[in-house]
């Protein structure tokens, strides 16, 4: 495995691999509810990237899936509870697009638990340490994604073509030379 | 004697759609051999590779090669093309997109094999027979190009300077993008030949949307009488129109059928499918899950619908758990 360790692209082997969450955060509650987390000193697991955007309704499904490809195991996305969303329905749309983005997910083979939409309010800071903790042990469980490393080992069959055409075209270029 | 620009046709993993859509330039084609040579075109004149192998390097004006990347035979004679021309032109969405052979990406090797040698209830084949890529005759062996793990767009396999986008490409696209660059006209490398607008911007039945669409159900088109002047997506279609580029002048909207999405996304867009699904899923009425799952459940194949032509150039390209 060592030939694929490269810095921040792919999971190293098994052993030494920690699952690695891709979290999109709502301002107006579970950011705030991350930041109560931290300001009362509870304690979760550290594999968690936050991402704050201004509402669960600003997370474009693209979002999601680009976390994946560059090599996210989950994606978070937190907001939220219905009915009190600061810009009234961007909840609503998130989770609309969630449960189909779902679908889409599955039919790529990417499980469930990898992707969680939560509704945690600004004073649920225990709510953020479960839920993170909770997809953690489920990562854990299910093992790396690694998409970055899926991508080479697929893209590796090219690179017998290119190298021989490569040479070729050098060969020719010297003849014409 | 200084001779014409010239160019090639080449095809990979199509359905010879875009082939036919050179030939529909009717009269136009004779203008077009007017203005170029054609040195190299499969489907429809004598040569062969060896007369491609024969051109010096960078001879070719431009290759315009459609069809996805799927066999070793298709990666080498892009890459060939590729060393013999200025220009590499992605034509029709297979090219561009990966297209409909890159919903063969959702299966293993072996899941399409099996259906298309075995289980497809038109074939007798009952040793099993499969394609192979090496077989010994007499002596000799004799290779058939491979299948490759994934299908592939032209860009992910070589670099591609333009695309024209369309299943196919109309042919006053053609048309004037070989009059853009015989004019000398070089567009930014990786631009897409067509305007940079959602379809919804040309569509006839543009003022007939509503701005707030309030999704019930999904109808399916076979099942549905339309309406043939109002917004598809209002009458509860999925017209992939919102987040597909313009430049076919809504030919299918014009038939009264919904935009399948074949011209693939505009330049801020990275996934087609995703922007689709993000665009039409935050405009349903349903507010609780058991109401959206039950809206959601009337597209029975989202992959297919959202992704049709865009699934190899997408930004997850394969299913992750496929075995090969």
């Amino acid at each position: 495995m060592s030939a694929h360790t490269q810095v921040g692209a792919v999971p190293a082997a098994v052993g030494t691999w920690e699952p690695r969450i891709v979290a999109f955060f709502c301002n107006w509650c579970t950011y705030t509810a991350a930041d109560l987390a931290g300001v009362s000193r509870m304690k979760h697991a550290p594999n968690v990237r936050i991402i704050r955007v201004m509402c669960s309704g600003r997370v474009d499904p693209q979002f999601v899936l680009e976390a994946f490809a560059k090599g996210a195991d989950g994606v978070l996305i937190g907001g939220c509870h219905l009915g009190d969303c600061h810009y009234v329905e961007g909840n609503y749309k998130a989770i609309r697009r969630v449960q189909m983005l779902r679908r889409i997910l599955r039919g790529m083979g990417i499980q469930d638990d990898r992707f969680r939409l939560e509704w945690i309010s600004a004073s649920e800071g225990e709510k953020v340490k479960r839920v993170i903790n909770d997809m953690v042990d489920k990562l854990r469980a299910l093992g790396p994604l690694g998409l970055p490393r899926r991508f080479q080992e697929w893209d590796r069959e090219l690179a017998p073509l290119e190298q021989a055409v490569e040479a070729e075209a050098k060969e020719a270029s010297a003849h014409a030379g | 004697m200084p001779g014409k620009p010239t160019v090639a046709f080449y095809w990979c993993a199509s359905c010879g759609g875009c082939e036919e859509s050179v030939v529909d330039l009717a009269e136009g084609l004779l203008d077009f051999v007017g203005m170029v040579d054609i040195r190299f075109w499969p489907v429809a004149m004598d040569f062969k590779r060896s007369d491609v192998e024969a051109m010096p390097e960078g001879s070719l004006l431009a290759s315009l090669i459609n069809g996805a990347i799927r066999t070793s035979e298709q990666e080498e004679m892009a890459r060939l093309l590729r060393r013999k021309s200025q220009l590499v032109i992605a034509y029709g969405a297979c090219a561009q997109l990966g297209g409909i052979p890159g919903l063969g990406n959702q299966f293993g090797h072996d899941q399409i094999l099996r259906l298309a040698y075995e289980d497809c209830p038109s074939v007798q084949n009952p040793d099993k027979t499969r394609p192979q890529s090496h077989v010994q005759d007499n002596g000799r062996t004799v290779t058939l190009p491979h299948l490759h793990q994934v299908v592939r767009t032209l860009a992910q396999v070589v670099p591609v300077d333009y695309s024209l986008p369309g299943c196919p490409p109309t042919p006053e696209m053609l048309q004037q993008a070989i009059t853009r660059l015989l004019s000398g006209e070089r567009p930014a490398k990786g631009s897409v030949l067509a305007p940079d607008i959602a379809l919804c911007e040309q569509c006839p039945r543009k003022d007939s949307k509503p701005a707030d669409l309030r999704l019930e159900e999904f109808k399916r088109p076979h099942l549905t009488r339309l309406d043939p002047q109002k917004c598809l997506l209002a009458q509860g279609l999925v017209c992939m129109g919102p987040a597909t580029r313009g430049g076919c002048e809504a030919a299918c909207v014009r038939g009264n059928m919904p935009c399948s999405g074949c011209f693939g996304p505009t330049s801020r867009v990275k996934d087609q499918g995703a922007k689709m699904l993000s665009s039409l899923c935050s405009n349903i009425a349903a507010s609780t899950e058991p109401d959206i799952e039950r809206t959601l459940a009337t597209i029975p194949d989202p992959l297919g619908t959202f992704y049709r032509y865009s699934l190899a150039g997408s930004l997850l390209r394969a299913r992750a758990d496929r075995q090969r």
